[in-house]
């Protein structure tokens, strides 16, 4: 059982030392590609075993729970799992057209793959202290990944990125450290009874919100966002997709884990903060997009916007309101990533991501042009496109709630998300190029072609498969919300059925 | 910077910060200590050294790549952690060689590949920060 969970943590380590060590040739390219693959395999592994048994959970070392470090993947877990894999696998090989020989040499794969596996460990953690090992290794490695690039507004994107995520660890190892003096224990299934049975629920919240804040630090809510449109337009193309899918949702999952199963005593308090911050986040995340002109810059901005719906799912806190934000975070990890690539796409064929300096391409690569809107219509809600179940799910739970202030705030930034997506569109897409340029597909080498464009074509299929389809994702969202609301199961795989 | 004292003190100061670090590394097995904090008080040690006498002479005092020292080490943790598949044990649990009066284990394996790759991965990012900056 343990080797089903280590695995898929396992295999990006491995591939890493194994593209580092071919860095200098090819080979290294190809063994990231590979060993992707073989992480894919072992995420549809898991999700197979958690789908046939319910949770699973595994002991490191064979030390037993609550005092060995535990692995635990429920519906929610087994599923980031999978996504992070296809996430992985579809940008290791859009990596092999956009990163040269010097990135490589530098050991790009190697970072890249430590990356995925920083982000597997963070989702299958049970944990907290070693939750936030996996954050250290998440930013060391994006770290790396974010200066690969070695220019000067690279190293200052870099430079806020880890002051800020290093104030949101610290905050993070301060309030384990409170909570481990204060319970005595850091098992996240433990730690469900010894924070209810606290004498000092005081102190328990003012851990909740310490927590909240280095959480909402990384998943980039209001008001602590500013580092991610600081650092995301200065990447490689390949390392912002995969960042805008991945790392702000490991601080959405972190949120959605721990305040659904540990700090859940004064929902009155911690949820209420929750609620006016995912408001504010949606807000001003897209207002802050329309002031954009730069490709990559809105579609950071949309990020934003689009974290706030899923903590919105969160601090409603009913099973239909969950369960949204679960779909949320599946369906926009794969959008979020897909965007960025088309962005990289785009950049290459005209030669700039200001909007401004760009055009022409629905008439030179139509093709493009139709990926775009798949993923762009998804993101602002359109229906049957996934995007339209989850901004659905989210706004129908508020209903129900009464709260007619929340579904108008999330109808609205559905909105100003089509004024985005559209401005994108009429400037990088509809008209003329400035320069006259013909940008055109076929510019592409023919290797780097493919490429490019069949990881698009991928993810813009799932996206369209999850809006046809969405019956069978949203009872599989349905499931995992209710694990994580009822965390009984989850509770009695990591501690055994005597202790639950 | 140009500080004799600094400069003098730092060959001394980096080669007990070295010691040091190996002391933490092999008393964490029941003590506080361990790979992480002894990886990174070595590194404290060579960082400090790049700050007296400059990077490049920190990068020839070390002589490996600094990078290749953070994947050895990786490779040397995850190994010890696969080794128990052999023994059909979950992942990580600690195998143990126990001769006369040293016990060998791959616990301690894992701890030098965490040594290792915490020590690489701070040189790595130090040196190509002060090289940019």
């Amino acid at each position: 059982m343990s080797w089903v969970l280590a695995l898929p943590i396992m295999i990006p380590f491995v591939t890493a030392v194994l593209a580092f060590l071919l860095r200098r040739s090819r080979m290294g390219d190809l063994a990231s590609v590979g060993g992707s693959v073989a992480s894919l395999v072992a995420a549809v592994v898991l999700i197979a075993e958690v789908l046939d048994q319910g949770v699973i959970a595994g002991q490191i070392g064979g030390w037993q729970a609550p005092f060995g470090i535990t692995l635990v993947a429920d519906h929610l877990s087994a599923a980031m799992v999978l996504i992070t894999a296809i996430i992985g696998l579809s940008v290791a090989v859009w990596s092999l057209a956009e990163i040269g020989p010097t990135s490589a040499r530098f050991g790009y794969h190697a970072l890249f793959q430590s990356l995925l596996g920083g982000v597997t460990g963070a989702f299958l953690t049970g944990d907290l202290f070693n939750l936030y090992v996996w954050f250290e290794v998440l930013l060391i490695s994006s770290f790396g990944l974010l200066v690969i690039g070695g220019r000067k507004s690279a190293i200052d994107g870099a430079v806020k990125y880890v002051t800020l995520n290093l104030i949101a660890t610290v905050l993070f190892l301060a309030g384990a450290g409170l909570l481990y003096g204060a319970t005595g224990t850091l098992n996240m299934a433990d730690l469900r009874g010894a924070v209810a049975a606290s004498p000092d629920q005081g102190l328990m919240t003012l851990i909740a919100m310490m927590l909240m804040v280095a959480f909402g630090m990384k998943a980039a809510v209001f008001p602590l966002f500013f580092w991610l449109p600081a650092s995301y337009h200065t990447p490689h193309y390949a390392v912002s997709a995969v960042f805008a899918g991945l790392l702000t949702k490991v601080g959405v999952y972190a949120l959605l884990r721990v305040f659904t199963l540990i700090f859940v005593g004064d929902l009155g308090y911690t949820h209420e903060i929750l609620l006016w911050v995912s408001l504010l986040t949606m807000l001003t995340g897209v207002l802050g997009a329309a002031a954009q002109s730069d490709f990559r810059k809105i579609l950071s901005f949309h990020i934003i916007s689009q974290i706030g719906y899923m903590v919105l799912g969160l601090a409603l806190m009913t099973p239909l309101a969950v369960m949204g934000a679960v779909f949320y975070l599946l369906h926009h990890i794969i959008v979020k990533t897909n965007l960025f690539l088309i962005a990289g796409v785009s950049q290459r064929l005209t030669g700039s991501s200001d909007l401004y300096a760009i055009g022409g391409l629905y008439r030179t690569a139509p093709l493009l042009a139709a990926l775009f809107i798949i993923p762009a219509f998804s993101l602002a809600g359109f229906p049957p496109l996934s995007g339209f179940w989850a901004k659905f799910v989210i706004v129908r739970a508020s209903l129900d709630l009464g709260e007619w202030l929340v579904a108008g705030v999330a109808l609205l930034v559905g909105l100003l998300t089509i004024f985005s997506m559209t401005k994108i569109w009429a400037e990088a897409f509809w008209k003329a190029h400035p320069d006259g340029r013909q940008p055109a597909l076929a510019d592409l080498p023919r290797s780097a072609r493919w490429q490019m464009m069949v990881p698009i074509i991928a993810l813009a299929v799932m996206t369209v498969v999850i809006g046809a389809f969405p019956s069978a994702f949203l009872e599989f969202a349905t499931k995992g919300a209710e694990q994580l609301l009822d965390p009984a199961a989850y509770v009695a795989a990591v501690l055994g059925e005597a202790r639950r | 910077m140009n500080s004799l004292i600094l400069s003098v003190g730092a060959r001394f100061l980096t080669a007990l910060f070295l010691l040091f670090s190996l002391f933490v590394l092999l008393r964490g097995h029941n003590s506080p200590g361990g790979g992480f904090i002894g990886g990174l008080i070595g590194a404290a040690g060579f960082v400090l050294y790049s700050f007296a006498a400059g990077v490049e002479a920190a990068r020839q005092a070390l002589r490996v790549d600094p990078r290749a020292i953070g994947v050895w080490g990786m490779a040397i943790a995850v190994l010890s952690g696969l080794a128990s598949a052999l023994a059909s044990l979950d992942p990580f649990t600690g195998l143990w060689l126990i001769l006369a009066d040293l016990a060998l284990s791959t616990v301690l394996v894992f701890d030098i590949g965490v040594y290792l790759a915490v020590f690489g991965a701070i040189l790595t990012l130090v040196f190509a920060l002060e090289e940019t900056l």
